[in-house]
């Protein structure tokens, strides 16, 4: 029996389209709308937090900073391109590694893979993941860099060698193990994003291939590849993008030396490693600054790269110009 | 097609599939040998000392990590203050409010925040809180892990309340339920587990971070009594003891690392559990 | 006898007789629509909701034109029509659901006892406590035992008096026909109960705020035939103190729960009757060719 059984005014309210109305509506919703705007409010903060803090590195220097390939703070000489090197080097390696391994892995695990075997294999990736990187950096230092020094780049060096790459002395730590470590740590981010482009491919697709007699390996090139080729390609960007950041693994095996060394034997030293080993140490504002500047320099790589990866990938489901 | 072509591509077909097993394996090995050396190393030095004594000075044997285990825990807690209620709420304005148009730029915003090495995290808390106090502190620590866990919660608390079906939220308009209690009680309570799996999953990837606590927390071979003093932290510790030349503080390095990993799994098999416990449930 | 809508409707204990509403005197009805029979004053049902000139568009497209009716006071209404012809976006119009959908708006008024539904004062959330709503899929909130599923409309408007409460969860599942059957496990996860069960929890859900209209969506299209007979009975049991509007594709439903049926067409109203009229003796053409299953 309803209970409202005479007439009843029905309560004004500031508006009347929506169900919005009142003051807990309003409330809460200025409130989630302020917590929202914490990301644009974060991206604010850091860009003005580094560049306030290497305004006098960029006063001093200029664009002269990119370019000068002397880092020598006792003498107070801040330049950036070894690092800029060291940093390039050492992810363009990890990709090389990392980035057919993980596309292999993510078709193994998307198309060949038993059943029983698949959320296993995906569990194991997870649990790769979560691995800190500083863990990593304590296996590279005392397993990882004994054994490249004892045993794979002699190896290399023996059957390579006449590649200036290969060349050199061996210390273990050096700019090719730090690749190495860089790339066993990108390899599930990118097996992941690369196995969900390939799900994210029309069964059609691999059908129409089928249908036409094709082999496994046919169908996966023809069918999938080629309509995933931009969003692979987007995973691998990603992968750099984790890359050019990897801090502490690095800083563990790489050696730690700001020069540019043809062999990859050689120790390097990367914009996020130099940021770790020497903040704490800046004794003088202009070190100091030149710290900050190298952060904002891998802080604006990183994101042109992340903007880049995300475009790649958001985009599989438009493919380009090809129909299978 | 001529049958030797044909034989070619069945040749062909299953060398390119032992390849993709290969690359499956090659994958999957560094996880083997991470725990095989983890455990090798580790599990000597782990003993009751090491879970309840402070650091000893070089050259003293034993010692412990007492206080960079609790540091780790302190930092976590200080982090989820900050990361857990703007990563949340932020999650329901996404999901709830806002127009498409606005809300992709900030979805975009926060994926590429959630690609900023974590060392710049640390020198933005240590220009915030750092500098101005003058001093090394846990807040800023866990300031800076505050930062990172920011867009990753947002990110996974949208996915979840996204996937809460409309018609629970229709229902519970036709029973003239305001907008914002029905996201409160209903739309939260049902995405719930969802939440948390996100959370316990930031708090994993943050519990083993190192870089942003090198310049905020910054390390503390003692205990810490006040929040604004510096603060062990294990990843920290673990760092320190593993570049030094000292093979006791190798060992303890190991251990530190195994004691670390097991928190890390932890936090994220809590996850696994979760969503099991979702899946059973489900099936009631 | 005006009243603020908050407190005291869904706290009265007391429930009013029907004797003491005030019957309104329906407004003269300007376009020429099949009224039902002609009767003396006295005898004239009090209207619920007065709908003139209704016309709802989505953005551009018009789905509703031109409809006006009359609902009446605890009686079962019943639209029927085929598929698409603007049944289901009536109702919404009726509980200000449609507003909900971007790009939606209408022209025309709707008048709740004499009283702009979308006048520009009203809180739409008013309107949809008292206008109450059952959804074709059931969907008890999956979080909520069966008791908190019947209660949460009334706690989330801040009802505490837990004598109170436990009073309409038994009114409410009683009403629903489900008291029975759930009185001893009332802490059991909604949807832990079979579908026509469900369904019934959402009525009893519905019922609770005690709402003076109750719109019913197409409510037994996902049950079996004994779960639609039940909810079938019970409406006519509800309709005794409820005003009860249900959107069918199913004509013998119609015709079985109904006291008046409106028959819509491509969005337009094409006759409003009596159910035995209707069924028995249409008087448009179009009506006769539906109801004897000549096309739909």
């Amino acid at each position: 029996m309803p209970g409202s059984s005479v007439q009843a005014t029905l309560r004004p309210a500031s508006t009347t389209r929506m169900a919005r109305s009142g003051l807990g509506d309003r409330f809460f919703q200025s409130v989630t709308f302020l917590a929202a705007m914490a990301i644009a409010l974060l991206f604010i903060l850091v860009a003005y937090l580094l560049y306030r803090g290497s305004h006098l590195s960029i006063e001093k220097f200029g664009w002269r900073f990119l370019l000068t390939s002397t880092w020598d703070p006792v003498a107070e000489q801040y330049g950036a391109l070894p690092l800029i090197y060291g940093t390039v080097v050492s992810s363009l390696i990890a990709l090389l590694i990392a980035v057919p391994l993980s596309i292999g892995t993510a078709i193994y695990l998307t198309d060949l893979a038993p059943l029983w075997l698949r959320q296993p294999l995906v569990s194991v990736i997870e649990m790769l993941a979560a691995v800190p990187s500083v863990i990593w950096g304590l296996w590279g230092i005392f397993v990882m860099v004994p054994w490249l020094r004892d045993h794979a780049f002699p190896l290399l060096k023996r059957y390579l060698g006449f590649l200036p790459l290969f060349q050199g002395p061996i210390y273990g730590v050096s700019m090719l193990a730090g690749g190495i470590i860089v790339a066993i740590m990108i390899l599930p981010i990118v097996t992941s994003v690369s196995r969900e482009i390939l799900r994210a491919v029309p069964d059609l697709q691999r059908e129409a291939a089928y249908g036409l007699g094709a082999t496994r390996w046919e169908v996966t090139r023809i069918a999938v590849l080629s309509y995933a080729r931009r969003g692979l390609m987007g995973a691998a960007v990603l992968g750099l993008g984790r890359a050019v950041g990897e801090t502490m693994a690095v800083t563990m095996v790489i050696g730690n030396r700001p020069e540019i060394a043809r062999s990859l034997f050689a120790p390097g030293y990367t914009l996020a490693s130099v940021i770790a080993n020497e903040f704490t140490e800046a004794t003088t504002d202009t070190y100091l600054n030149a710290l900050f500047e190298l952060g904002l320099v891998l802080m604006g790589v990183t994101i042109l790269v992340h903007i880049l990866a995300l475009i790649l990938i958001k985009t599989i489901a438009t493919p380009g110009s090809r129909h299978a | 097609m001529s049958p030797r072509y044909d034989q070619y591509r069945r040749f062909r077909n299953a060398f390119m599939s032992g390849l993709f097993v290969l690359c499956a394996v090659l994958v999957v090995s560094p996880l083997a040998l991470i725990l095989f050396h983890l455990l090798r190393e580790g599990i000597g030095a782990l003993n009751w000392s090491f879970f309840t004594q402070l650091p000893k000075p070089v050259g003293e044997a034993g010692g412990g990590m007492a206080n960079a285990i609790v540091g780790t825990v302190i930092l976590l807690g200080l982090a989820c203050l900050v990361g857990v209620p703007l990563g949340l709420l932020g999650g329901v304005y996404l999901s709830e409010y806002g127009s498409e148009r606005w809300n992709v730029w900030i979805r975009f915003g926060a994926d590429i925040l959630n690609g900023v090495p974590s060392i710049v995290w640390g020198m933005t808390a240590y220009a915030l809180v750092v500098v101005p106090f003058k001093t090394f502190s846990a807040y800023s620590g866990g300031l800076a892990l505050g930062f990172i866990m920011i867009p990753l919660v947002l990110r996974t608390t949208e996915e979840v309340l996204v996937l809460v079906p409309g018609a629970y939220r229709e229902a519970a308009l036709a029973l003239g339920i305001p907008h914002w209690k029905i996201i409160l009680h209903i739309v939260l309570r049902t995405a719930r587990k969802g939440i948390i799996t996100g959370v316990l999953l930031a708090m994993g990837r943050i519990a083993g971070e190192t870089a942003p606590l090198l310049f905020t927390a910054f390390g503390n071979r003692f205990w810490s009594h006040h929040l604004s003093e510096p603060i062990a932290a294990l990843p920290l510790q673990i760092f320190t003891y593993a570049i030094s030349p000292y093979d006791d503080w190798h060992r303890q390095a190991w251990a530190g690392a195994l004691v670390l990993i097991f928190l890390v799994f932890c936090l994220s098999t809590g996850v696994r559990l979760l969503s099991a416990d979702r899946k059973k449930n489900r099936a009631n | 006898m005006a009243m603020s809508l908050d407190e005291k409707p869904l706290t009265e204990p007391a429930i009013a007789p029907p004797a003491a509403r005030v019957p309104v005197v329906p407004p003269t009805v300007t376009t020429p629509v099949p009224a039902g029979p002609a009767k003396s004053a006295l005898e004239r049902p009090e209207v619920v909701f007065d709908i003139r000139q209704l016309n709802v568009f989505y953005g551009a497209n018009r789905a509703i034109s031109n409809v006006t009716l009359q609902i009446y006071a605890r009686s079962v209404t019943a639209v029927i029509g085929p598929s698409g012809c603007g049944k289901s976006t009536f109702l919404r119009t009726l509980n200000r659901m449609h507003e909900l959908t971007p790009g939606a708006h209408h022209t025309g008024a709707i008048l709740l006892r004499g009283q702009d539904l979308y006048g520009a004062g009203v809180d739409a959330t008013i309107v949809r406590r008292r206008v109450g709503m059952v959804f074709q899929k059931s969907n008890p909130f999956p979080t909520m035992s069966i008791a908190e599923n019947v209660l949460v409309g009334l706690r989330l408007n801040g009802v505490r008096d837990k004598a109170l409460l436990r009073q309409r969860l038994e009114e409410s599942l009683r009403m629903a026909a489900l008291w029975d059957e759930v009185k001893d496990h009332l802490g059991r996860p909604g949807i832990s109960l079979s579908g026509g069960q469900q369904q019934r929890l959402c009525i009893a859900r519905a019922l609770a705020v005690r709402p003076e209209i109750v719109l019913m969506d197409e409510p037994c299209s996902s049950l079996d035939p004994l779960a639609t007979a039940k909810i079938e009975e019970l409406i006519q049991q509800i309709k005794r103190d409820y005003t009860v509007v249900i959107v069918t594709h199913n004509m013998q439903q119609a015709a079985r729960v109904s006291d008046r049926t409106a028959f819509f067409y491509m969005g337009e109203l094409v006759e409003y009757d009596e159910t035995r009229t209707i069924f028995m003796s249409p008087s448009n053409p179009q009506t006769e060719a539906y109801v004897s299953g000549r096309f739909g």
